[in-house]
């Protein structure tokens, strides 16, 4: 029975069990996701977003019949990710970031071949979608090529998912191509195919995403449209301050600063930017710089929150 | 239908993928030659030049059950790593649909390093390829290619589920040698190996190959060959199937 739903999760949780060592074994437990709760309306376009060991990938293979879940339930379109999984895989579509994925020492069209084949494509279909896809990716003429060096993200295509998972699909991928990618999940997304996508970039989120969850610990601490993800960072006021050879001291008197409420170092090369977020009211900049008297800056701004400032908000909070 | 052409075209496309691998292609030219080589100054030490082609040609299926070991051993892993291994087993296909293409690749390389081993034989050590069945010799070498294709998805099952299927892979290479007769007859062999050897594919592959070579009934060992690698077939789609859940609870689908 299809449901209404492209996607629901109730208590969705994973550990991962390892063992080093044959003589005298350690066993460690990594709980990755611990509980996850979320429903995702079909032809949604929905972003998880977190940082890096915050669960998404695990998430995201519980939900596509990869991983068995610890504990709690998934489905997907009505079908159980763990019983059901022929059924859910027929509907759904699963692409990684990174140049990981493909047969490199086959061409283009030996690639869509074969997994038009493992998609069960009619043979009658294949050519024509085949060559559909080819002209959408900007290949055609270049099929026999081996894939090595090719650009990816156009296997899932080739059966129509309904369900389409994007990890990180925009991960060491050039601008422009990454502008072409977007253009083209927001062009699925639009046909009514319920998209997945986790990423890392704030603006891509932003721009495409219709709901986002925030995920940090294993746990969701967030869920809501980009909009009402920004209010979450109302009443505050952020001050970026480009500085050299910051000390840990220095942060963490920053952190103890009144009205100060979130405090981020990002690392450019030699330079730091400091983040510091506080209540709107109080005007925290004097005192930051007064903290950070002696040490060599760069620019100092004061600014509005956008979504990045909620994020880190939020998963600072978590 | 259907499942026959999806399992012809991924063997095709393994195959050609396998042979675009320069270590693949350099292991191919340099094994059969050592093979046909260690065959030859084995029998000739051992006073019997009248076997020498029996010798190349059971030296040439070693290197087919090695192609198909370390291939299919070596494939899952590779791609594994390369994390195609989980995008295939996503596919909505029964697993065996997709591995064995896998095995069955490797057992048409494999099928090279016969005709290699034999080719080395006559250029090299002047070894006649002077078959007693010529077509029968044929028909053996494509159930051998069947046979141990076979066989080779019941292994490769396990390497679906573990980590480190190279490690066992590797090891299993000379047991099979030995216990199937390639090199050295069985009946040499202890008789607690026997039974062992009754229930191995590849042990009738390499009778139904020798008896085409010096004569023999070659039909009935092709039958026991194929009907074991149906056995093997089967047990090995009902292991991947239950292989491939327990690989998803345990993570070991990916190495990250």
């Amino acid at each position: 029975m299809e449901s209404d739903y492209a996607i629901e999760a109730e208590g969705l949780r994973r550990t991962y069990r390892t063992r080093t060592g044959w003589l005298r074994p350690r066993r460690e437990t990594v709980e990755a996701v611990r509980g996850i709760d979320l429903t995702v309306r079909r032809g949604e376009l929905f972003g998880l977003l977190g940082p890096n060991g915050a669960g998404k990938t695990t998430t995201i293979k519980m939900l596509n019949t990869l991983l068995i879940p610890t504990a709690g339930t998934a489905r997907i379109r009505g079908f159980d990710v763990v019983e059901q999984t022929r059924e859910v895989r027929r509907r759904i579509g699963y692409v990684f970031g990174g140049d990981r994925g493909l047969y490199d020492r086959l061409s283009a069209l030996d690639n869509l071949r074969y997994f038009a084949e493992l998609y069960g494509v009619p043979p009658r279909d294949q050519r024509r979608r085949i060559a559909e896809l080819l002209e959408l990716v900007g290949l055609t003429g270049r099929e026999q090529e081996r894939v090595e060096g090719y650009s990816r993200g156009m296997r899932q295509r080739l059966h129509a998912p309904e369900v389409l998972f994007l990890d990180e699909p925009s991960i060491g991928v050039d601008p422009v191509a990454a502008r072409e990618l977007r253009r083209t999940v927001a062009g699925l997304a639009a046909g009514g195919t319920t998209v997945v996508l986790t990423t890392h970039y704030m603006a891509e989120a932003d721009e495409l995403c219709d709901r986002i969850a925030v995920i940090s610990g294993g746990e969701i601490q967030a869920l809501g449209t980009p909009a009402e993800l920004r209010s979450r960072a109302d009443g505050r006021r952020v001050v970026e301050v480009e500085a050299y050879g910051v000390p840990d001291t220095a942060i963490s008197a920053l952190r103890g600063l009144p009205g100060v409420r979130e405090t981020s170092v990002e690392d450019r090369g030699a330079l730091q930017l400091l983040t510091v977020q506080s209540d709107a009211h109080v005007d925290v900049q004097g005192d930051v710089l007064r903290e950070l008297a002696g040490i060599r800056l760069g620019r100092v701004d004061s600014r509005e929150p956008t979504l990045e400032d909620a994020y880190v908000a939020i998963v600072g909070a978590a | 239908m259907r499942t026959l052409r999806t399992l012809l075209i991924g063997t095709v496309l393994r195959a050609k993928h396998l042979s675009r691998s320069p270590f693949e292609v350099a292991m191919a030219l340099v094994i059969p030659l050592v093979q046909a080589t260690l065959a030859v100054y084995l029998f000739r030490a051992g006073d019997e030049p009248h076997r020498l082609l029996e010798a190349a040609v059971g030296a040439g299926l070693m290197g087919v059950w090695a192609s198909v070991l370390t291939g299919s051993g070596g494939a899952i892993q590779h791609q594994r790593f390369e994390g195609t291994l989980e995008i295939i087993m996503l596919t909505p296909r029964h697993p065996v649909l997709v591995i064995l293409p896998l095995t069955a690749a490797t057992a048409v390389t494999g099928c090279y390093a016969l005709v290699a081993t034999l080719l080395w034989g006559r250029l090299v050590y002047g070894i006649p390829i002077d078959l007693a069945h010529p077509l029968a010799f044929g028909a053996a070498t494509l159930a051998c290619i069947a046979g141990l294709g076979m066989f080779g998805l019941l292994l490769a099952s396990t390497f679906v589920l573990l980590r480190n299927a190279n490690a066992l892979a590797n090891p299993l290479d000379y047991p099979i040698w030995l216990l199937s007769g390639m090199l050295v007859p069985i009946s040499v062999l202890p008789a607690w190996t026997a039974p062992i050897a009754a229930v191995l594919p590849t042990t009738w592959g390499a009778r139904a190959l020798r008896e085409a070579t010096v004569g023999g009934p070659v039909w009935p060992s092709i039958g026991i060959c194929l009907a074991l690698g149906t056995v093997c077939l089967v047990l090995g789609a009902v292991l991947l199937k239950s292989f491939e859940r327990r690989a998803r609870a345990a993570a070991t689908l990916a190495l990250a």
